[in-house]
């Protein structure tokens, strides 16, 4: 297996994003088709993760996590900003280096039924990347690949030659966890990974996702908007609201201490499951639903629904800045 | 104790499907105090949703059928009543609230009419007093704007506001009981806050029970007083959510709560996961349909089931083992 080698060192970030943009135009009418408005669903994020560790992306439906995640795939065009792997300029890559950058960075998706081809047995499913990258030149190195990965995810390799209709929920996650690993990847983008599964197994999945970061040094960028299991397998974290971060850094900072208003009410909205704990617990409860991202509000982007703007808010967007315990956060009163 | 608002008794509901005959509700009994919130959670499929419909009378049929129970509400058999009867209950003492509000809301009715339609019909309001009432009841949801609103389409609503007429609409009559199928799961989590303290107040200044059906671990810990887990047809354990959360007696409820991952853990604590998969209700292991996955099981346990017990005070386990179960062992 070849790893790229500049994601041996700790210290660099192996991936650096800067004042990234992806605006979708949105279009109406039949046949002479306007402009009518444009989605900003990236608008000028930065982040950047290092080698081995996991920064989990936060946010609310339509915040723009699964925008951002795709966009470091350029499996979306980008309006601005750049990205760099491994010191290499993303957004430049042309056909043989986009293969290799496929390559080292693998996805896994939310829906693992939609996205396993359901005509493929698993084991093809999962040879496939392999031969796409041509990683090896025999099938028998295939075959025990494959077979090797069954191992790794805790899928018995006697069900390499079934179809993914065959396996439930958990199974098939296996089975993209799987195929997201065939490559030799260093970076895994994990787009909402376990929320379409039950207590029981998210909890197996997550535990695998925690034994491949140990065995394998795996970096993650881990999608999701439950803020409990991003709490379990973050580092860093980054809160995203109608397409702009609006605080980030350490995991154990954010969350013990979170210091942007809509970082604030998140944590405080989600249950925790111990009523002893739950009931004394103190909450803000936001007023208001999130604003259509084709009309977003002027100021700073969370000013309708934050409980202490003040007028500036809602004309002048704040900037992000580096508080003393080095996270970021882009609120005028923070 | 006070008298039981609901009371289901060895409710048996099944479905006949190509793999066989599969038992959704296999001897459920519970009961719901007047006023009282109540949880009922576990898994996908293990028979949530076919409890509540049980309740609801609205039990597809076929391929369902309740085949033996009964199912009592402020001292009527539920199995027993005509379905105009049925019907005329759903509408005005039991309230459901179900995942998808769009689901239940017609699309080309305007919310006005959806919401001033049953109030003429079951409590035989003028079209004027109707359409008052409406609005007061959109006031009373907290969607702003309430004139507008109730003109629109449901379309026109955000997924937060759709849910919030379907409690709207389900309080319309003031009900008893309020049925929520996790009503909060497709939203996001300041939404979910939002409905959920919502059904709490109109239901606690109403006087009305509450029976939040959920898999989130966590709602049921912020809401509930009681709580039933469910697991494969069957409950499991029953008692208060203080005790069930403290010193539950059941490893399939000690091996969820081992489960969650928790936003007020410590960074780096491991989850110890339940192993194995759900079980396939037309193809359940022998015994305690738990036993392959539980790490007390005895060789008993594979033989025969264990019956819902009363251990204590209030609180109900089916579990051979449930002396040497605890959340620390
Ligand atoms: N191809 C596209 N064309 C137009 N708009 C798009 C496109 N893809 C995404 N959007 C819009 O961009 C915004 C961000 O969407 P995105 O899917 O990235 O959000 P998300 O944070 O992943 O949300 P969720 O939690 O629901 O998955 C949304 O408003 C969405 O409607
Ligand atoms: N109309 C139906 N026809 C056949 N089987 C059904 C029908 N409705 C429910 N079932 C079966 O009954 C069992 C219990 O289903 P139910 O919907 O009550 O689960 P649930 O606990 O609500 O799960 P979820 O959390 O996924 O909503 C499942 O195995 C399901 O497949
Ligand atoms: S900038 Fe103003 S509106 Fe925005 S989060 Fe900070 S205080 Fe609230
Ligand atoms: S009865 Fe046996 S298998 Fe079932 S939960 Fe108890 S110990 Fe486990
Ligand atoms: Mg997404
Ligand atoms: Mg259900």
């Amino acid at each position: 297996m070849s790893y790229s080698p500049a994601a041996t060192d700790n210290s660099v970030p192996i991936l650096k994003v800067r004042e990234l943009k992806v605006h979708f135009p949105v279009k109406r009418g039949l046949i002479f088709q306007r402009t009518v408005g444009v989605v900003k669903a990236v608008d000028g994020v930065d982040i950047e993760i290092k080698h081995g560790e996991t920064l989990g992306l936060v946010g609310e439906s339509g915040s723009g996590k699964t925008t951002l995640g795709r966009a470091v795939l350029r499996l979306n065009d980008t309006s601005g900003g750049s990205i760099s792997y491994s010191g290499q300029d993303v957004l430049a890559l042309r056909g043989g280096e986009m293969r290799r950058l496929r390559k080292n960075i693998g996805m896994v998706f939310q829906d693992p039924y939609g996205s396993l081809n359901p005509r493929m047995t698993v084991g093809n499913i999962v040879a496939e990347p392999m031969l796409v990258h041509k990683i090896f030149d025999n099938k028998l190195a295939i075959r025990n690949r494959v077979m090797e990965l069954f191992d790794t995810v805790g899928l018995n390799r006697s069900m390499a030659s079934r179809y993914p209709h065959e396996f439930s929920g958990g199974q098939r996650q296996r089975v993209g966890i799987a195929r997201a690993l065939a490559s030799g990847p260093n970076i895994l983008i994990c787009d909402e990974p376990v929320s379409a599964l039950d207590v029981s197994i998210q909890a197996q999945i997550i535990s695998l996702f925690d034994r491949l970061k140990l065995e394998q040094q795996l970096t993650y960028l881990f999608i999701a908007h439950d803020l409990s299991v991003v709490r379990h397998v973050s580092d860093v974290v980054a809160v995203m609201y109608l397409g702009k971060i609006v605080e980030q850094g350490n995991a154990d900072d954010i969350y013990r201490s979170p210091q942007h208003p809509y970082t604030q009410a998140l944590l405080s909205a989600v249950p925790i499951p111990d009523p002893a704990v739950e009931r004394k617990r103190s909450r803000t409860v936001l007023k208001g639903d999130i604003p259509s991202p084709l009309n977003p509000p002027s100021g700073c982007v969370f000013s309708p629904r934050c409980p202490i703007a003040e007028d500036r808010c809602f004309v002048e967007a704040p900037m992000s800045r580096t508080l003393s315990d080095g996270r970021r956060a882009a609120c005028h009163k923070v | 104790m006070t008298e039981a608002l609901l009371t289901v008794e060895n409710l048996h509901t099944q479905f006949r499907t190509e793999g066989g005959v599969v038992q959704a509700v296999d001897d459920v009994s519970f009961n719901i105090q007047a006023g009282e919130t109540f949880a009922l959670v576990g898994e996908s499929g293990c028979g949530k949703s076919v409890t509540a419909l049980s309740i609801m009378g609205l039990i597809p049929n076929p391929p369902g059928e309740i085949t033996s129970g009964s199912i009592e509400f402020d001292g009527v058999d539920l199995l027993q009543v005509s379905s105009t009867e049925m019907r005329s209950i759903r509408g005005s003492k039991i309230g459901m609230i179900f995942q998808e509000p769009m689901s239940s809301l017609n699309p080309v009715l305007t919310i006005e009419s959806q919401l001033a339609e049953p109030l003429k019909i079951h409590i035989g309001l003028s079209s004027a007093a109707a359409n008052d009432r409406a609005q007061e009841l959109i006031d009373m949801v907290g969607i702003p704007d309430s004139k507008t609103r109730l003109k629109q389409y449901p379309h026109e609503l955000s997924g937060g506001q759709r849910q919030r007429i379907m409690i709207a609409m389900a309080m319309a009559c003031t009900p008893r009981l309020l049925i929520a199928d996790e009503a909060t799961t497709a939203l996001d989590v300041t939404i979910q806050a939002q409905i959920l303290d919502l059904m709490q107040e109109v239901t606690e200044k109403s006087g009305a029970a509450l029976l939040i059906i959920t898999h989130n671990l966590g709602i049921v810990a912020r809401y509930a007083d009681r709580v039933a887990v469910m697991y494969a047809g069957k409950l499991r354990e029953v008692g208060d959510a203080s005790d069930i959360y403290a010193a539950s007696q059941h490893p399939y409820t000690v091996g969820l709560l081992r489960s969650v991952p928790r936003l007020d853990s410590e960074k780096g604590t491991p989850l110890s996961p339940i192993g194995g998969e759900i079980p396939d209700l037309t193809n359940l292991p022998g015994g305690c349909a738990f036993n392959p996955r539980c790490q007390w099981a005895v060789d008993r346990c594979s033989i025969e089931e264990p019956e819902l017990i009363e251990i204590a005070q209030g609180k109900q386990v089916a579990c051979f083992e449930h002396a040497s179960v605890s959340l620390s062992v």
